[in-house]
């Protein structure tokens, strides 16, 4: 906690009170909508039924709508394809990225200038989404999971991200390692990289995040819904307000057994796509404050 | 010693290396290029080819007979483009919808940055910036997801409406009130994180300006006149050039997911009619056109925004790195 300079005036009780309840006033409308979602996926019919909705206040609880969706079915599904595209596309973009971006660090390397002016003349001009989809069905990747990772695979903003970060290490250090005779790729693996933990961590979150939120190549790509990754399940059955229980109705009137209400099931499916993110970005947000990205913005 | 022979400066420092013979740098860089090669291979098959693929917008291109065989048609699809009212309309939204956020939603971070700064509690601050920089990470089906919810016709607000016995009225599907409606999600998802560029210019702004400022009797206000805001100027231009040169980018998802809600009238922009005109109908060349428009116009907007920051002494995007 740090105090007040001296020569900052005191600060007036309406001032200090309006600051407050505006500050206030932003934490909540970022996390009050998230609260009611999880609340109301925790809860049992009779709570939703008698909230008239949405749950603000804690009721009577269960995890059958989560039960619901993992006990296979589509979002099951869903969730292992997503995962999947996740991991795997994340794997390949940091360690492309990685190796792009220590391969361009070097000034006056072979081909240095080209391969780098390569890199950022993609910030100018986006190719369009006709000839990209043309090509993508041209390599025969429609309905691929390929469809989801290769085209997105490199992004040049954080190539250069990365490359500036490279760049700042000492270049002693990696010259001394150079004349002792240590190969490049050594080099990277065993100075480099060591050296480069929070940029890693930050870049590959920019990754995994765009695999999971990954929305519009699954639109253009992937027709056959049986491969739709979350984002596509959420659409259709949040969204657009499809029912998972199609005979929702008549189930529900079996004596003594109730189903989760579609409501909390439709909340549970907003968690799902929500979790992830909310799990890994702890461990990752502490880098954003350490400047990593600015200097990289900056750079 | 050994560092300053000839044989390790050429395998060590980047000077004077351009006289060494192009077999011997190979022999040196062999690895770095090695490494450099995937990432080439995938942007060329990704973004040149394609870049390429777009003189289809001069043919009539069917899939069957490919770039090769299908007929040139000369600027027959841009005069079609330039005759079409739904082209006309998507570009009028664009443009709206960038101007309304330039004014609406762009002067929020700095706003919202200034205010987090003068926290005193470092722990508070860093907490609210968490959660400010949350909802960047989320997908734009999970933030129109969840302002249904809250806002929708079925949503909580409705909810509590009807309960209190008024008349709920519903912001999601209201064409006259949608570009409202898109600014506010953009700020909910995206003004936190945009304070992070103005924090660090912030940060950058040396506190004796604020003391000797202070000691002279100058107010808070006087203070956030004259220092604060000259201190953000750079990178206020800056951010204000790039968003000009990227008017045409208003994103396709937050469109796109909102279209049968509120119909395309006030809904289409250029990328989402790109996608229904061609994807939908398979006019290929048409939907190239359109986007090759777009394209050029941004590239156009871009190198023009750029000289502009040159103009005011600023870095630009050119000199990224």
């Amino acid at each position: 906690m740090s105090t007040r300079p001296v020569w900052q005036e005191r600060p007036t009780v309406f001032g200090l009170t309006l600051k407050t309840v505006v500050l206030t006033l932003i934490v909540l409308a970022m996390v009050y909508p998230i609260y009611v979602v999880v609340l109301t996926s925790l809860s049992t019919a009779r709570a939703v039924t008698e909230a008239g909705g949405l749950v603000t206040l804690p009721g009577e609880l269960s995890l059958d709508a989560y039960r619901e969706l993992f006990g296979g079915g589509v979002v099951t599904r869903a969730v292992l394809v997503s995962t999947g595209v996740t991991v795997v596309g994340t794997a390949l973009s940091l360690g492309l990225t990685i190796l792009a971006a220590y391969g361009l660090s070097r000034p006056g390397s072979v081909l240095h200038r080209p391969l780098l002016f390569m890199f950022l003349l993609t910030f100018l001009f986006t190719p369009g989404m006709i000839p990209s989809y043309l090509i993508v069905r041209e390599l025969g990747l429609i309905d691929s999971y390929w469809s989801l990772i290769l085209p997105t695979a490199v992004s040049a903003f954080n190539l250069v991200v990365m490359r500036a970060f490279f760049m700042n290490i000492p270049g002693e250090v990696l010259d001394s390692a150079r004349i002792d005779g240590a190969s490049d790729f050594r080099i990277l693996w065993r100075i480099v990289l060591p050296m480069s933990k929070g940029v890693t961590a930050v870049i590959g979150l920019f990754y995994a995040v765009g695999y999971w939120n990954a929305f519009f190549n699954a639109v253009l790509y992937i027709n056959d819904n049986s491969k739709w990754p979350l984002q596509l399940i959420l659409r259709q059955y949040v969204q657009q307000g499809m029912s998972l229980v199609p005979n929702q109705r008549a189930v529900d009137t079996v004596a003594g057994y109730a189903l989760p209400p579609n409501l909390a099931i439709k909340m549970a499916i907003i968690v799902v796509a929500l979790v992830p993110v909310l799990l890994i970005y702890p461990f990752v947000q502490r880098h954003f404050t350490k400047g990593v990205i600015i200097g990289a913005v900056k750079g | 010693m050994l560092r300053r022979s000839p044989p390790a400066d050429a395998l060590t420092s980047s000077a004077g290396t351009r006289r060494l013979p192009l077999r011997a740098r190979l022999r040196r860089d062999w690895q770095l290029l090695a490494m450099t090669v995937p990432a080439v291979a995938l942007v060329i098959v990704f973004h040149y080819v394609p870049t390429l693929g777009n003189v289809i917008a001069f043919q009539d291109y069917s899939p069957y007979d490919g770039v090769t065989g299908s007929p040139w048609v000369g600027f027959y699809n841009f005069q079609w483009l330039l005759s079409d009212p739904e082209f006309w309309n998507a570009l009028r939204n664009t443009v709206t919808i960038t101007a309304f956020q330039l004014v609406f939603y762009f002067p929020v971070p700095i706003a919202l940055a200034i205010l987090l700064d003068s926290v005193l509690s470092r722990r508070l601050r860093l907490f609210i910036q968490g959660v400010v920089y949350m909802p960047h990470f989320f997908s734009w089906v999970l933030v129109v997801a969840l302002f249904q919810q809250i806002l929708g016709g079925a949503g909580l607000l409705a909810q509590t409406l009807r309960q209190a016995g008024h008349e709920p009225w519903n912001v999601m599907t209201n064409p006259d009130a949608f570009i409202v409606l898109v600014t506010a999600q953009s700020v909910w998802k995206d003004a936190g994180w945009g304070t992070i560029i103005f924090l660090a210019a912030l940060a950058a702004i040396n506190t004796n300006l604020y003391e000797a400022a202070a000691v002279d009797g100058a107010s808070r206000w006087r203070r956030l006149w004259h220092i604060t805001l000259p201190g953000l100027r750079p990178v206020i231009l800056l951010l204000l050039i790039l968003r000009l040169g990227d008017a045409l980018n208003v994103g396709f998802e937050q469109f796109f997911l909102q279209r049968d809600a509120v119909g395309s009238e006030a809904s289409e922009v250029l990328d989402t009619f790109v996608y229904w005109r061609t994807l939908m109908t398979g006019a290929w060349s048409y939907g190239a056109a359109a986007g090759l428009f777009k394209g050029l116009v941004g590239l156009i907007l871009i190198v023009v925004a750029n000289k502009v920051a040159h103009r005011f002494g600023e870095q630009g995007i050119y000199k990224r790195s």
